[in-house]
């Protein structure tokens, strides 16, 4: 490809990206406002604080709260341009401080929960489309099964299992390995069964094409058919969906950090939430969109290079 | 058998018996709970150095019985045969195992549409390698080594990088190429090729088919399997002719294509067009009809049997003009009633512009057919496109009846098009699978501004001799040839004075094909329809065409009259494609290996 037209694909990438962050910024800015109470109550301390309504006036005039809500979302904007995410009402600190605290731990979550998923979804499709008519049936049962599974719920039964019952791994999650187990398990068996209905589908169809039978005409076997033809064949759209998946994750972080009472990001937006925290909830929801973003043009990348005929000058391998 | 010195062995003289034995070979799929039988009892033998030629129409059981001499013939098929041996290897009772012993070692595979038969993830470095890795456990290194050799061998054009690209990145021929190399790769035996030149152009189909030809030479056993008797004619030394799944004839190839005494074997000889003269049917000696017999016989009967092999200019249209005693002179003497001048239209802009057409200029005249030619590629579509006004042009100008066509703005280009019809080669892919054939030809009826009535409806399917039951069915019910009368009904919706007709023979079999070529002819005696003919099968052309224009790389390197054109081609290339293209020519017992 020509390096101009590179320059374009670039230019047009971060201009979109750019989009997308400001489209995520105003609805956040303006769903959060149409949820009940008041955020002057917030940064005095919560509902219970029982503040005066000194207090809470000059609170309201101190932040700009008492301007309407497109000149508070002006300033906003302002803020983010500049790069300050701003200082949590209810914490007094700065949010980008706060976020990076705790976007590690979520990071990691996700995509231990995403390699998890992909392992278990690959083994799945290799063994399924090599088993006859009733090992398909059995694992198109567990495919949809797993992928229907709500998170909380399997986080409880999980719990039940291997922790009160069987007492192999801690209920809360803490720094050790193991407890890390239950969360990324939690999240990365509904995406598996999600992942692997697709790549059994794809390679099954894969290998009825003719190119499979030529293969077969020359002698391959059948477990060098799915690995060498199907199973990249199955990848491509798979990964294409990662950059999605990686956003599911995050979202399923929420409740999984939650139930494992586990720090992350996940956690610290459902309290800001709860707390009506509008800087909080908008520099986490901005950071979750950026590293989505990321995760889009990085699967973009990754499937550009696994699928050859994405690129022009060929013979890479 | 060394693979590593293959490309130099001399003509292998491995005596003993043939490298394919089969019979009684039977093969039926289960649907459901039924069997269904596709093939019945057949025997073939192929000895080596020798070729083998199984021909019939698509659904004669061809195809499947290649697949089931090497065991891939599907899961739900039941495969049972008194004899089956590969190179000496008894195969009845075989598992996967010994089944795969022989794919790619005793037999090699070349399937039809390359396209999709080599991996599109995959180098052809790779595929080709793959005999050698799978049987030999050959180093990687070594192996591409060899399949570099192999490349070199099927005449690839720049193997040294050609060995590094995948499929998509190269041409028809290449692929093939790739294809024949990667069966070759172990230099079997026995070398089976399903409809190895089917899509390809005429001078890679020559060079596709000379590479079988060494194949062959070097002592190698070749099962071709195709439905294009004018290719068998050109390799086979024996023919062996299939139809619904039973042997009807077989015999050496010279006996079977030059005395053939099944009327089935005569029918597939009569559709061959290439040395058909102009304007003579070709089905007529088609008595048995492969397809459902939905078309009343009646209609064709004022067309056909006026055509004693001349070209009944009489029956042309009252309307018509006098003529003078030449008709052909009076025909050029009228006003063209399509007419490009100076036709230019390149894609894409600087360094990487693509010149599509270059400088184009022809005449269409009422009564007559342009036959178009050229190899894939060449700009015959992109022409058709500026033809049909779907794409405007660079320079010059299409002019539709002495009047403005190509310049005009499509509001005021809307009312003229009924004028002209198209017909294309992929007719499912023009329809909407979810509309009935009713509504389709409704919806061209409504759209040429006639009465879109069922009973307007009915007349266009007798027009192209379907019955008008055929009205409430989905394309996806109707077989090829059916499909592609539909489409040219649609195209007759808005009684055109000129069909475009874009390869519309070339996904169909001989046969079909021939019944298609006659409807063309009859409808354009009825309807003194001028036809803008375009293909790359120089058979088609010849028989269809009063004048004749040859494409090369954008440009017309050659028009004229056809005749002319064919037996003294001025131009280097259009000599190498009347050379290239295969003929139906029976060699005489004498010169017969």
């Amino acid at each position: 490809m020509p390096r101009s037209r590179v320059l374009r694909r670039v230019a047009l990438r971060l201009a979109g990206a750019v989009f997308v962050l400001w489209a995520v910024a105003t609805l956040t800015f303006f769903a959060i406002h149409l949820v009940p109470g008041d955020p002057a109550q917030a940064i005095l301390g919560g509902p219970g604080s029982q503040a005066s309504q000194e207090a809470l006036d000059r609170v309201r005039a101190d932040y700009g709260l008492d301007q309407p809500l497109l000149v508070q979302y002006a300033a906003m904007l302002g803020r983010l341009l500049s790069g300050d995410l701003g200082d949590s009402y209810a914490l007094k600190t700065p949010v980008a401080g706060l976020i990076g605290g705790q976007i590690l731990g979520t990071l990691v979550l996700a995509l231990l929960a995403l390699v998890v998923a992909w392992v278990l979804a690959v083994a799945l499709a290799l063994w399924s489309t090599s088993a006859g008519r009733a090992g398909r049936a059995i694992a198109g049962g567990l495919e949809l099964t797993a992928a229907a599974l709500p998170h909380f719920w399997l986080a409880t039964v999980l719990i039940a299992v291997f922790s009160t019952a069987l007492g192999w791994l801690p209920p809360v999650s803490n720094d050790a390995a193991s407890g890390l187990v239950l969360p990324v398990v939690t999240l990365a068996v509904p995406l598996a069964g999600f992942l692997a209905q697709l790549m059994r589908e794809q390679m099954l169809q894969a290998l009825e094409e003719p190119f499979a039978v030529s293969a077969a005409a020359r002698g391959e076997t059948a477990a060098g058919l799915r690995f060498r033809h199907a199973l990249r064949h199955a990848a491509l759209p798979a990964i294409n969906l990662s950059g999605w998946a990686v956003g599911y994750l995050i979202s399923g972080a929420v409740v999984v950090e939650t139930v494992f009472a586990r720090p992350g990001l996940g956690r610290t937006l459902l309290r800001a939430t709860e707390l009506r925290d509008v800087p909080v909830v908008v520099g986490v929801v901005l950071v979750v969109a950026l590293v989505y973003v990321l995760m889009t043009i990085a699967t973009d990348v990754v499937s550009r290079l696994a699928d050859p005929r994405t690129t022009h000058s060929g013979g890479a391998t | 058998m060394s693979a590593g010195t293959a490309a130099l062995s001399p003509p292998r003289t491995d005596g003993p018996g043939p490298v394919l034995e089969v019979t009684g070979l039977s093969i039926s799929f289960s649907e459901g709970r039924r069997r269904r039988d596709v093939v019945h009892d057949i025997d073939l033998a192929v000895a080596p150095g020798r070729c083998v030629a199984v021909v019939g129409e698509s659904g004669s059981g061809k195809s499947v019985t290649a697949r089931a001499l090497l065991g891939l013939a599907g899961r739900t098929a039941r495969v049972h045969a008194e004899r089956l041996s590969v190179a000496g290897a008894d195969l009845r009772n075989a598992d996967e195992r010994a089944w795969r012993r022989v794919r790619g070692a005793s037999a090699g595979l070349v399937l039809q549409d390359a396209l999709v038969s080599l991996d599109p993830l995959r180098t052809i470095g790779r595929e080709i390698a793959d005999p050698l890795r799978i049987h030999l456990r050959m180093p990687p290194a070594e192996a591409r080594a060899r399949a570099l050799e192999l490349l070199e061998l099927v005449g690839m054009p720049h193997p040294a990088l050609a060995i590094d690209r995948r499929s998509g990145e190269l041409s028809g021929g290449m692929r093939q190429r790739a294809l024949i190399a990667a069966a070759l790769a172990l230099d079997p035996p026995l070398l089976i090729a399903d409809e190895p030149t089917t899509a390809l152009d005429v001078g890679v189909q020559a060079r596709v088919l000379g590479l079988l030809e060494e194949a062959r030479d070097r002592g190698t056993g070749v099962l071709l399997i195709s439905h294009d008797l004018a290719v068998v004619s050109r390799v086979a030394d024996h023919v062996v002719v299939l139809h619904d799944g039973r042997v009807v004839e077989q015999g050496p190839a010279a006996e079977i294509l030059g005395a053939p005494r099944h009327p089935i074997t005569r029918a597939l000889i009569a559709a061959v067009p290439t040395d058909v003269p102009r304007g003579e049917a070709l089905s007529r000696a088609a008595a048995a009809d492969p397809e459902p017999p939905v078309a009343p016989s009646a209609p064709s009967a004022d067309g056909t049997a006026a055509a004693g092999g001349r070209r009944p200019v009489e029956a042309a249209p009252a309307e018509a003009p006098p003529m003078s005693a030449d008709p052909r002179v009076a025909r050029d003497a009228e006003a063209p009633v399509l007419e490009g001048f100076g036709l230019a239209k390149s894609f894409g802009s600087g360094a990487t512009a693509v010149h599509a057409v270059a400088d184009a200029s022809f005449r269409l005249h009422r009564g007559r057919t342009l036959g178009l030619v050229g190899e894939s590629g060449s700009g015959k579509s992109t022409l058709a496109r500026l033809v049909l006004g779907l794409t405007p042009p660079d320079a010059g100008e299409v002019r539709l009846d002495g009047g403005a066509w190509s310049t005009l703005v499509e509001r005021d280009r809307r009312p003229l098009r009924p004028r002209i019809g198209a017909v294309y080669q992929d007719a499912l892919g023009s329809f909407d699978p979810r509309w009935s054939v009713r509504r389709i030809l409704r919806d061209a009826l409504g759209a040429a501004r006639m009465p879109a009535s069922d009973a307007a409806v009915a007349a266009l399917l007798e027009q192209v001799h379907l019955s008008p039951e055929l009205a409430a069915r989905h394309p996806l019910a109707l077989s090829g040839g059916q499909r592609q009368r539909v489409a040219i009904a649609r195209a007759l919706a808005g009684s055109p004075g000129i069909l475009v007709c874009d390869e519309p023979v070339s996904a169909l079999d001989a046969t079909v094909q021939a019944r298609v070529l006659d409807l063309f002819d009859e409808l354009q005696r009825k309807h003194g329809l001028a036809i803008l003919l375009i293909s790359h099968d120089l058979g088609v052309i010849r028989h269809m065409s009063d004048t004749i224009a040859v494409m090369r790389s954008g440009r017309i390197i050659e028009q004229g009259d056809a005749d002319r054109v064919f037996t003294s081609p001025q131009h280097e290339a259009t000599a190498a494609l009347i050379r290239d293209s295969p003929r139906l020519v029976p060699r005489a017992p004498g010169t017969n290996r």
